[in-house]
């Protein structure tokens, strides 16, 4: 097992994100997470990269290290779990080559980090044409681009991914899942958080579904696709 | 004309203190979005640093019998040396009296740094005493006069080390991974842990620089005026956050332009009305300035930045 999470439990302020969430992720798989606005998908995501504080009980282990014992930072510089975070935010004041390379901050490996970038921009060969431009002036598709990319340039173990699709148009976005995919063949878990729960199970081998913080379904893409209740709940009857 | 090419480069003297001092300002609250109110004794600091550091090389020269280096190479020898030191005075600043307040409300840090410095002042006045210390001369004054306008070699020297400083941090944050995390911070502080790099460096390194650059102007400033005394960072420390406000709160660029310009109004001011009145038209420019670019020259209205 790569990632295993139990009992996990957050909370803001008062108000409880999410209930005795547990869920796994074996190495090389695909695993989505769905559910609806304020299911709590994010906050998921954001307790694995040690963003929010995870309450008392929460267990959260990634190839039998704990995630506790880690900061944000080597969460990603020493275990090799990458973020792409909701709404992309990607540093708008530098330029596509600054944003790559931002992500390389903590890495001493030099060489594979160039075989990296090469990767980067034969997956997207629009990063590549638009290196030296400033990341900001970039469409939304660019820049959802350059933020799977940065992803990529910070740690390939496994990669969480909060909506990627978000904003794309439907052949983009399925360039943006072809990428994925490729991504994956090459190593890399993918834990995939998505409204669009379609895509999302057609893409992953298994889901989860989110309820107000609880998990209320889980099982096979198939499976899940075929439920009537989460076709009558998230796949528009 | 030479009267007035003299005041320019009165201008340009002054406006080097301001300018160094500044940038600190700027970039802790570009990085951090915290104005550190202790940044004008760190100036201070500096200038004491650079004081011992000169007083025990010189007793170093001379009770050693060493040939005594040219007062130059000392001088520019004590500004690193002194950088240095400040630098690592500026990051116990950060670790001991802000980062225990990272979540806290934005005021308690204002008022944090505002005891810090009480303390920095105090804790000098009473390790030191009440006795003001005067900077040794290292170098001897020469004058030139060209065309009518007189210059002195420390003139040149202030101007140009203080120059020279600006350009090598300019060059250190658009050039080196950690200027580059330095910028990334000042964008959108909330995902750069997510870029693998460690927050708290960063901060320490910001603190660090600004702390440093505070110590050169320190020095210069020592070069100038040589008397020292606790309380020498107030004035010029709240001119030159001052001058980062005017320059756009975060912009490097805006902090040192704003820091030149501040020397030019107050040294023109003081030329065209009586020299009682320069801090008060001075500053009622300033105002102007803000009430019409409130955000500065360069500085943008700040997005309020998502935490992740
Ligand atoms: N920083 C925060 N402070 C307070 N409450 C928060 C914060 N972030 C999220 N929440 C709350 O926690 C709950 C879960 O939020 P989360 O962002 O995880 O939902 P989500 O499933 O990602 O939703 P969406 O699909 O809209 O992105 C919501 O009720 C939300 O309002
Ligand atoms: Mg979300």
């Amino acid at each position: 097992m790569l990632l295993s999470v139990e009992n996990l439990c957050v909370s803001y302020d008062k108000i409880r994100a999410l209930h005795n969430f547990s869920f796994h992720i074996d190495e090389g798989e695909i695993v989505c997470i769905i559910g609806a606005n304020g299911a709590g998908k994010s906050t998921t995501l954001r307790a694995i990269s040690r963003m929010v504080p995870v309450e008392a009980g929460s267990k959260l282990e990634f190839m039998d290290h704990n995630l506790l014992d880690y900061a944000a930072d080597k969460v990603v510089s020493q275990l090799g779990i990458s973020h792409v975070p909701e709404g992309r935010r990607i540093f708008g004041n530098m330029t596509v080559m600054e944003n790559l390379k931002l992500a390389t901050f903590s890495r001493k490996d030099p060489d594979q980090i160039e075989r990296d970038l090469g990767r980067v921009f034969a997956i997207f060969p629009r990063l590549e044409e638009r290196k030296t431009q400033k990341a900001g002036t970039m469409s939304g598709g660019e820049q959802q681009m350059l933020a799977v990319g940065r992803a990529f340039m910070s740690g390939r173990r496994i990669m969480l991914l909060d909506e990627p699709s978000m904003g794309l148009a439907p052949l983009l976005m399925q360039s943006m899942f072809d990428a994925l995919k490729q991504i994956n063949e090459e190593g890399t878990a993918i834990l995939l958080v998505e409204q669009n729960a379609r895509m999302a199970l057609k893409f992953a081998q298994r889901g989860y579904v989110l309820e107000t913080g609880n998990l209320v379904l889980e099982g096979d893409s198939k499976d899940l696709l075929g439920n009537p209740e989460v076709k009558k709940a998230y796949l528009g009857g | 004309m030479a009267f007035f090419l003299q005041n320019v480069v009165n201008a340009l003297q002054a406006g080097s203190f301001y300018a160094l001092i500044a940038l600190g300002y700027s970039m802790v609250y570009g990085v951090l979005l915290l104005f550190n109110f202790a940044h004008g004794d760190i100036f201070m600091v500096g200038a004491y640093v650079g004081f011992f550091v000169t007083t025990g090389a010189l007793l170093l020269v001379s009770t050693l019998g060493l040939v005594a280096l040219p007062g130059w190479v000392v001088l520019v020898l004590v500004i690193l040396v002194a950088m240095l030191i400040t630098a690592f005075v500026g990051v116990a600043v950060e670790r001991i009296g802000y980062r225990p307040l990272r979540q806290a409300p934005r005021a308690s840090a204002a008022i944090t740094g505002l005891m810090i410095g009480i303390i920095l002042e105090t804790g000098n006045l009473a390790l030191l005493g009440a006795t003001r210390l005067s900077f040794p001369e290292l170098i001897q004054t020469t004058t030139y006069t060209v065309g009518g306008v007189t210059l002195t070699n420390k003139r040149i020297m202030i101007v140009g080390v203080a120059l020279l400083l600006m350009f090598a941090l300019h060059q250190f944050v658009q050039r080196t991974k950690w200027g580059m995390a330095m910028r990334a911070m000042a964008y959108d502080f909330g995902v750069v842990p997510l870029m693998g790099v460690p927050l708290n460096s960063i901060a320490a390194l910001t603190f660090a620089l600004g702390s440093g650059l505070a110590a050169a102007a320190g020095i210069l400033f020592s070069v100038a005026y040589p008397v020292l005394n606790p309380y020498m960072g107030i004035t010029v420390g709240w001119k030159a956050f001052v001058a980062a406000i005017i320059g756009g709160r975060g912009s490097i660029l805006g902090a040192a332009l704003a820091g030149f310009l501040l020397g030019f109004i107050e040294i023109f001011v003081a030329v065209i009305f009586a020299s009682t009145y320069r801090d008060l038209i001075a500053f009622s420019i300033i105002l102007l300035i803000l009430i019409f670019r409130p955000h500065g020259f360069f500085g943008e209205a700040h997005t309020s930045r998502l935490r992740l």
